[in-house]
């Protein structure tokens, strides 16, 4: 076998760097783990906040970031990824971390204030220029030719919101008879020709592949693509009523416990609530708790009533009745 | 009947070998797939025979064992094909042809079944030509289909083709001298060389395809009841944290290809057996 000559050198270098690195003086690394259109935002944030725990304590942190679907990133945690915190797409994925992996307490959500979510979102619709099927609501979307795309709630974390927003709007309509709600859900996604397993490719099948009227979309992912796909393609159509998406954030306990690293993770979550954090959060098309942030966005964001998941009775009562194995989702397609 | 195990071979090493081999045969494969078995047995049989016979899941069964089929089947015939001009025509640029078989080897199946889709979509340049004739590729379970045959094809035309290559010539022209027409040569002295690795590249593009997930899931459309493979549904448990329901699934899958390609072993077995015996028939 040939060696080459400059490898042994090399390897001792790396070696050497690796361990000087090491030695040298305070640093702490975090590593968060989170989903996937936060990308940019916590690129961002994490600039800031390096910055912000300079000042305050001298210690330099590096931010490692972790992104991929929600439920995914959830089951690397529970399977050994060393995530100091995770800043997900729903609640339900934070609580398997919490009831499977045992690595945080099962009220997780009472660490950080509003939820433990500094930022929400909401879901809104996004149409083809000009609107050309006229959808303004809800209602639209059940109505015959017009068709829908919408990610598979069972495989994508995020299109649960999807799928509850739409179940919350047929409540409200129909005097919450659930009979009622449950054939308008039917209804709407027999106009759903393609369910993809995430958001991602939906919104390919949308955007790229030009199937479909109308994308159920997070409203921060809709300005996303907007500013990616151009602007002059896609109008965005804001229901009356929708679900407010709640994002949430946890310091993994015991993990943090094991690197050291309780205190930096804490006030790595915590300044996300504050007015810097909050800022970045509406640069990003996220809806900041704060409404003096509110100004920051790039966007105005438009006034609608609200609902949150409580409506459901929460995650775990949502999941189960909705999205488990012969829920609700499954009978809508049971023919 | 008595077993005698030979004492010594000729070539040393015999016992280091064997214990190496099989150490990493169970590190590599054994102990992961015990491991599948070990996750199932936290449920009980009634459970496991109710989440393996659910109706979407047996629906999904059929759909993947039918695609992988269909698929592997076209692959046989056409990768034969491939193989064969590329042993036996010069033609310019062939250097580039026979590299390219080998791109879905190396293609990322995510960009496969991406590329797949754009064009098979109602937009895309073959979508648009399809759709004129009215026929739906992606999205419907033929989309699935051209996934599959896309990701299988270089297994046959990789393992046929050393074989053709090493085919006697002379063979072939003791045939024709002989008075035997095309097609008898074809059928009576090369197929009966090149069908044992025919069947192997038949076996191989078929349990690649039992077990895609990244191509076919952009085409497939991933319709309950219509385009839903088992693999997805596999995921679809996952992605609920219903660890021992989605091992279940894949126990099912796991037993039936491996009984599908032992019948395919040692149908391939048999039919070289069968084909030695008539030579030496013939001989004689």
């Amino acid at each position: 076998m040939k060696i080459n000559p400059w490898a042994s050198p090399l390897l001792i270098g790396a070696v050497a760097l690796i361990f000087c690195s090491t030695l040298r003086a305070k640093e702490v690394q975090l590593l968060n783990v989170s989903y996937d259109p936060t990308r940019e935002f916590y690129q961002d944030y994490n600039r800031a906040f390096t910055k912000y725990w300079k000042e305050k304590t001298g210690e330099t942190v590096t931010v490692r970031q972790s992104h991929g679907g929600s439920g995914k990133q959830a089951r690397s945690v529970i399977d050994g990824l060393e995530a100091d915190v995770v800043t997900l797409a729903l609640a339900y994925d934070i609580d398997a971390i919490a009831e499977r992996g045992k690595l945080l307490g099962v009220k997780w959500q009472t660490q950080f204030p509003r939820n433990s979510a500094p930022y929400t979102s909401t879901i809104v619709f996004l149409v083809r220029k000009g609107n050309p099927k006229g959808v303004q609501d809800w209602d639209d979307l059940v109505k015959p030719g017009v068709s829908v795309i919408t990610p598979n709630p069972k495989t994508s974390g995020g299109a649960r919101w999807n799928y509850l927003a739409a179940w919350g709007f047929a409540l409200k309509k129909y005097g919450n008879d659930a009979q009622k709600a449950k054939e308008f859900v039917r209804q709407l996604y027999k106009n759903v020709p393609v369910l993809d397993s995430g958001a991602r490719g939906a919104m390919t099948t949308f955007a790229q592949r030009g199937i479909g009227d109308v994308f159920i979309s997070w409203e921060n992912e809709a300005y996303l693509a907007s500013a990616e796909l151009g602007k002059d393609k896609f109008e965005m159509v804001v229901p009356a009523l929708s679900i407010l998406a709640e994002p949430p954030v946890a310091v993994v306990e015991k993990v943090a416990q094991r690197h050291g690293t309780e205190t930096v993770a804490k006030a790595y979550l915590e300044y996300l609530y504050s007015l810097e954090g909050q800022k970045i959060a509406a640069k990003h098309y996220y809806r900041p708790r704060e409404k003096g942030a509110w100004a920051s966005s790039p966007v105005s964001f438009a006034e609608l009533k609200l609902f949150t998941v409580e409506e459901f009775g929460g995650w775990q009562k949502a999941h189960n009745t909705h999205f488990s194995d012969g829920g609700i989702f499954d009978q809508i397609y049971k023919p | 009947m008595k077993i005698q195990f030979k004492k010594h071979s000729v070539l040393p090493g015999f016992g280091i070998t064997l214990g190496f081999t099989l150490l990493y045969l169970s590190l590599i494969v054994l102990i992961p797939l015990s491991g599948l078995f070990f996750k199932t047995s936290q449920i009980s049989w009634n459970e496991f025979w109710h989440i393996a016979t659910g109706e979407r899941v047996l629906y999904s069964y059929k759909l993947t064992f039918g695609c992988s089929l269909i698929a592997a089947t076209i692959n046989m015939f056409f990768g034969l094909l491939v193989a064969w001009v590329l042993v036996r025509y010069p033609f310019p640029f062939k250097k580039i042809v026979d590299a390219s078989i080998d791109l879905p080897f190396a293609l990322p199946t995510a960009v496969a079944g991406i590329a797949l889709t754009d064009l098979y979509s109602v937009n895309g340049w073959i979508g648009k030509l399809l759709d004129r004739a009215h026929i739906q590729a992606a999205f419907t379970p033929l989309g699935i289909l051209i996934a599959l045959t896309f990701i299988g094809l270089p297994f046959v035309v990789r393992v046929v083709q050393p074989v053709l290559q090493d085919l006697d010539k002379a063979e072939e022209e003791a045939a024709l001298s002989l008075g035997a027409g095309r097609f008898s040569t074809f059928f009576r002295v090369i197929l009966p060389e090149i069908w044992p690795a025919i069947l192997t590249g038949f076996t191989l593009a078929f349990a690649r395809a039992l077990g895609e997930y990244g191509s076919v899931i952009f085409i497939a459309g991933n319709m309950p009841m219509k385009t839903e493979i088992t693999t997805l549904l596999i995921v679809t448990k996952l992605e609920q944290y219903d660890y021992a329901g989605a091992t279940a699934i894949a126990i099912v899958m796991l037993l039936v290809s491996f009984a599908l390609l032992l019948t395919i072993n040692v149908l391939q077995w048999w039919s070289r057996s069968r084909h030695t015996f008539t030579t030496a028939q013939e001989l004689q």
